[in-house]
């Protein structure tokens, strides 16, 4: 017997997002995505000051806070012909770096954990054997002590035991799915607030360059924080003092406590690996955290690129091959259901779902606030995983190095990282290669301050007078979340056009030309044993890393031309 | 990191069931409830395979009725999640003593385990007691509220709901305090603040975006251990946080009133550490605790890492502060060092520019501040217009007990 089940809300994830499938026995057959919310911030930035977009499109989202603020300037001065000087793009990346391994690890503990994670069961830990478990998974990290875990199962126990369960209430704790033994899932509660910690700890690089976390400041034309070795108030030798010591706690958790938890618990979910399949073609235009101005050309050789039907090959990117689909989103265009392809896209919201309160959108062709992108006709999968496997495909050494022992550990291969595991996976994995080279480019910065290197902002074309009287411009991010694009039109010194592509929206949009959208069709079929209690397909959704705040701004403002052939 | 036994209490000495007692609830109906809640207990030896007996329902029934801890009901409406993240970020209280230790978190769409109907089940539960209510984002007024539905319904109807039994309301952030960047012309979704629609409580305003961490957990902290919400100014703003300008305790207060400005970004005067004033500081106009507090573990703050401040602490900042890198058009007494008259010059120079109400209403409020604060309705002089929508009215609804100033009162 089929039946209707609706996930709404999904919770542990940033914006609003609403999950409606059908289940029959204990498989999901059919399923829809669904964005429930709405800001219109591209609407809000028309006719604004090209130097302030930034401000606006920062606030597009509040966990990957960093993100839209980077590719917001780097459009601008794509579109200006702005040069910024060599200091400001390695504070850039730094800042985008840091706050991207800090995602990552917020994602993995604190928003993606409780799902495999029973938090109900740590009152049956044996303290000893967990101390003994963890020091053996993770010999180098300290607060895997007897007095800390025993700190935490005894936190634990107050809390059940007083019967107020605060954010665990209703949580779904008799599931027969949760499969860590009592121990591991101690261990994983303590470094979930462990993590707590080192996240308000970590992001303090932010703080320095940008002045607070979320939401720091940026400048087009290059970076706020002066640079002088001879100052109190400036970038001097106690703030690179700092920022080195917290690069290097980056890593150290990274390294030593995130990627094994993921590997450990992964172990006892390892039928993950063939389960949340979805869409086998995907997108990525550098490593994580890789920004430009411009069309990208990633260093190290990286080929950015998309690999289309399961074939494991990087095909040069062609971003006249993005269209836009409203078939499923609420949005009206002048030529009907057709794909458009950003530059030339239309922004009409028309919302024809049921007023609220209502039951079921599903049955309506349009339940999303989200358009569809598509390449090349297919829907494609943006992130950490794809990332992850084009390194892989395209040699990089660094990713093989890290993957190939994994992937034997768990007896997978590289194309099974297209899974709900593969993706929790390479995201990890993702997040280790993210702190060393911040690593790198905190030397790099260090380096070049030594040698004279200073300057941290390039005055020459932040007055309006110096600018053309019309212009355009792209700026480019792997983030957290998947390839991001922002695209600006500027005339008579204000903005005239401005749209944002991100990642949630190609991950989780609706149908259209005749596909699902990643996050549904890595739910058909899926396992679902409880349909009130839907653990299983929570685990694939929150797999992706929705945020869904950002899957609304894939679009523009009526009528836009950003012509690619200026940019490219 | 975990500071266990705190016994803060919003409800004083009267203990859950004491109270459930005196509202009439019956021992019976409360054992229902607990029924559910002895499920969720017996969850974990079920999962592990092992024979642990798992607390009956009247074992959680005596437990519940000794309940102690206040529940927490977190929204989080038309928002972008930084709020919470800022949340994430406090250091002294930590989100995880203040969930764990001081407050019962029964919702929070972020952190919470619980999703879907397990979710929305726990939202109904808790609004059914007395529960202190935290709200996130904006509330979309456009399409029947089409632009942020929860469980189907609209952010306002879910607000209104949680609002009902609510013993104290904060609205943090600047989406809940007036609607923020999706409210800036020209709020395509009709977006207004919590306290444009509820109008039979008190709303506490925590500005900013986001609002500095501490301060956020502080105004809880607070309400708690004094079983009422803090003192305010007359936009609901807590007045241990927002009663004076970024601009009196800056400590580049010193190099504004030398006359010592940084004229463009990375000159000598930056690479000194020198006043943000002439590119574009809105620290003058801008209650905010941020120079006293900083951020992130008190590592640093804006203006202390160069840029200048943007004002997000104020109502309407993305319309009245922009263009932000532009002078502010008042202050423009650089080099006298008498900070005073500079208010009172910027007030009398922004009533030559067309908001000459507003600008003598602010000065008569400035000159008894500390005394009146709480009562007096307080609008600095700000750049730009107004935002041109203002707290729309329910036909049904009482006109608002106070009122922010309008675009036609200003002229």
């Amino acid at each position: 017997v089929s039946e209707r089940v609706v996930i709404d809300p999904v919770t542990r994830i940033e914006g609003h997002l609403r999950i409606e499938v059908i289940a029959d026995g204990e498989e999901i057959t059919e399923a829809w995505s669904e964005t429930t919310q709405f800001k219109g911030i591209e609407m809000v930035m028309q006719n604004r000051d090209p130097r302030d977009a930034w401000a606006f499109a920062q606030r597009i989202c509040g966990v990957c806070t960093v993100v839209h603020a980077i590719a917001s300037i780097r459009a601008v001065e794509d579109a200006l012909e702005y040069p910024i000087p060599k200091a400001a793009d390695l504070i850039r990346n730094l800042v985008l770096g840091s706050q991207m391994v800090q995602d990552h690890v917020i994602h993995f503990y604190h928003l993606h954990a409780l799902d495999f994670v029973n938090v109900a069961n740590v009152p049956n830990a044996d303290v000893d054997a967990a101390v003994a478990a963890a020091v053996a998974l993770e010999p180098n990290y300290a607060l895997n002590s007897t007095a800390r875990l025993q700190a935490v199962k005894d936190q634990v126990v107050r809390v059940l035991e007083s019967g107020q369960l605060s954010i665990f209430t209703n949580g779904y704790w008799d599931h027969p799915d949760y499969r860590l033994s009592a121990e591991v899932d101690l261990i994983a509660v303590s470094h979930y607030l462990d993590a707590l910690a080192w996240q308000r700890d970590v992001i303090r690089i932010n703080t320095i360059f940008g002045g607070k976390n979320p939401h720091p400041n940026f400048l087009v034309g290059g970076m706020a924080s002066a640079i002088n070795m001879n100052n109190e108030m400036t970038i001097n030798q106690v703030k690179l003092n700092q920022v080195q010591a917290l690069v290097t706690r980056t890593l150290d958790f990274v390294e030593n406590v995130y990627l094994p938890d993921v590997i450990a618990i992964l172990g006892a979910y390892a039928d993950y690996l063939d389960i949340g399949r979805s869409n086998p073609s995907y997108m990525a235009l550098g490593k994580g955290g890789y920004n430009c101005a411009g069309y990208p050309e990633p260093p190290d050789g990286f080929r950015p690129g998309v690999m289309l039907d399961g074939r494991l090959e990087v095909i040069d990117l062609d971003l006249d091959k993005i269209e836009e689909f409203a078939t499923s989103g609420w949005y009206r265009y002048s030529g009907g259901d057709v794909g458009l392809q950003p530059w030339v896209g239309e922004t009409v919201p028309d919302y024809t779902g049921p007023t609220p309160p209502f039951d079921w959108l599903a049955d309506n062709e349009r339940y999303t606030w989200s358009k569809a992108p598509r390449y090349d006709g297919r829907a494609v999968q943006v992130g950490p995983m794809p990332r992850v496997l084009s390194a892989y495909v395209q040699g990089d050494a660094e990713t093989r190095d890290d993957l190939d022992p994994i992937l034997r550990q768990l007896g997978a291969e590289p194309e099974q990282l297209n899974s709900t595991a593969g993706r929790i996976l390479a995201r990890a994995v993702e997040a280790v290669e993210m702190a060393r080279q911040l690593q790198r480019w905190f030397e790099e910065l260090a380096t070049g301050i030594r040698a004279g290197d200073v300057q941290t902002f390039n005055p020459d074309k932040w007055e309006k007078a110096s600018w053309p009287a019309s212009s355009k411009g792209v700026g480019f991010a792997e983030v957290a979340r998947g390839t991001l694009s922002h695209w600006v039109r500027i005339t008579d010194g204000a903005i005239s056009n401005y749209q944002a592509v991100v990642p949630s929206t190609w991950n989780g949009c609706g149908r259209a030309s005749g596909e699902r959208g990643p996050y549904e069709e890595a739910l058909v079929p899926h396992p679902l044993v409880r349909p009130e209690q839907p653990l299983e397909p929570l685990r694939t959704i929150h797999s992706f890393d929705p945020c869904q705040s950002c899957g609304i701004h894939v679009l523009d403002v009526t009528g836009a031309e950003v012509a690619w052939a200026t940019v490219q | 990191v975990i500071i266990p036994d705190s016994d803060l209490w919003l409800v004083g000495d009267e203990t859950l069931g004491e109270h459930l007692d005196r509202r009439g609830v019956s021992r019976r109906g409360f054992l229902t409830f607990c029924a559910g809640v002895a499920g969720v207990l017996a969850a974990g030896p079920l999962a592990a395979g092992r024979a642990v007996a798992a607390p009956t329902a009247a074992q959680i029934a005596d437990s519940l009725s000794g309940m102690t801890k206040p529940v927490l009901v977190w929204l989080q409406l038309q928002e972008c999640t930084g709020c919470m993240e800022s949340v994430l970020r406090s250091g002294d209280t930590t989100v995880e003593e203040l969930i764990l230790n001081l407050v019962s978190m029964d919702y929070n769409e972020l952190l919470m385990a619980a999703a879907g109907e397990a979710a929305d089940e726990a939202l109904a539960a808790a609004n059914e007691q007395d529960h202190i209510l935290v709200v996130n984002g904006s509330i979309p007024l456009a399409d029947g509220g089409a632009h942020c539905t929860i469980a189907g319904r609209s952010a306002e109807s879910i607000l209104r709901e949680s609002a009902e039994k609510a013993t104290a309301i904060f609205a943090v952030g600047a989406c809940a305090h007036w609607g923020c960047v999706q409210a800036s012309r020209p709020n395509p979704t009709e977006a207004v603040g919590v306290d444009a629609i509820i109008r039979d409580k008190p709303v506490i305003n925590i500005a900013g975006c986001p609002p500095v961490p501490e301060v956020i957990t502080a105004s809880l902290v607070y309400t708690l251990a004094n079983g009422a919400p803090p003192p305010v100014d007359g936009q609901g703003r807590p007045l241990f946080a927002y009663g004076d300008r970024i601009h009196d305790f800056c400590p580049k207060r010193g190099r504004f009133d030398a006359g010592q400005f940084v004229r463009t970004f990375d000159d000598d005067a930056a690479r000194s550490g020198y006043c943000l004033y002439e590119v574009g500081c809105r620290g003058p106009n801008t209650y905010a605790p941020c120079p006293i507090i900083r951020w992130n573990l008190s590592q640093d703050w804006p203006i202390g890492a160069g840029h200048p401040c943007i004002g997000c602490t104020e109502v309407g900042f993305y319309d009245r502060f922009t263009p932000f890198y532009e002078v502010l058009p008042t202050l423009s007494v650089p080099g006298t060092g008498v900070e005073a008259d500079a208010t009172t010059v910027g007030l009398v120079g922004l009533a030559a520019v067309g908001v000459g109400v507003a600008a003598h209403a602010g000065v008569t409020a400035l000159q008894e501040r500390r005394a009146t604060r709480a009562a007096e309705k307080v609008y600095l002089p700000l750049v730009g217009d107004l935002p041109t929508r203002e707290r729309p009215l329910d036909s049904d609804s009482p006109p608002p007990a106070t009122e922010k100033p309008t675009k036609e009162g200003d002229q």
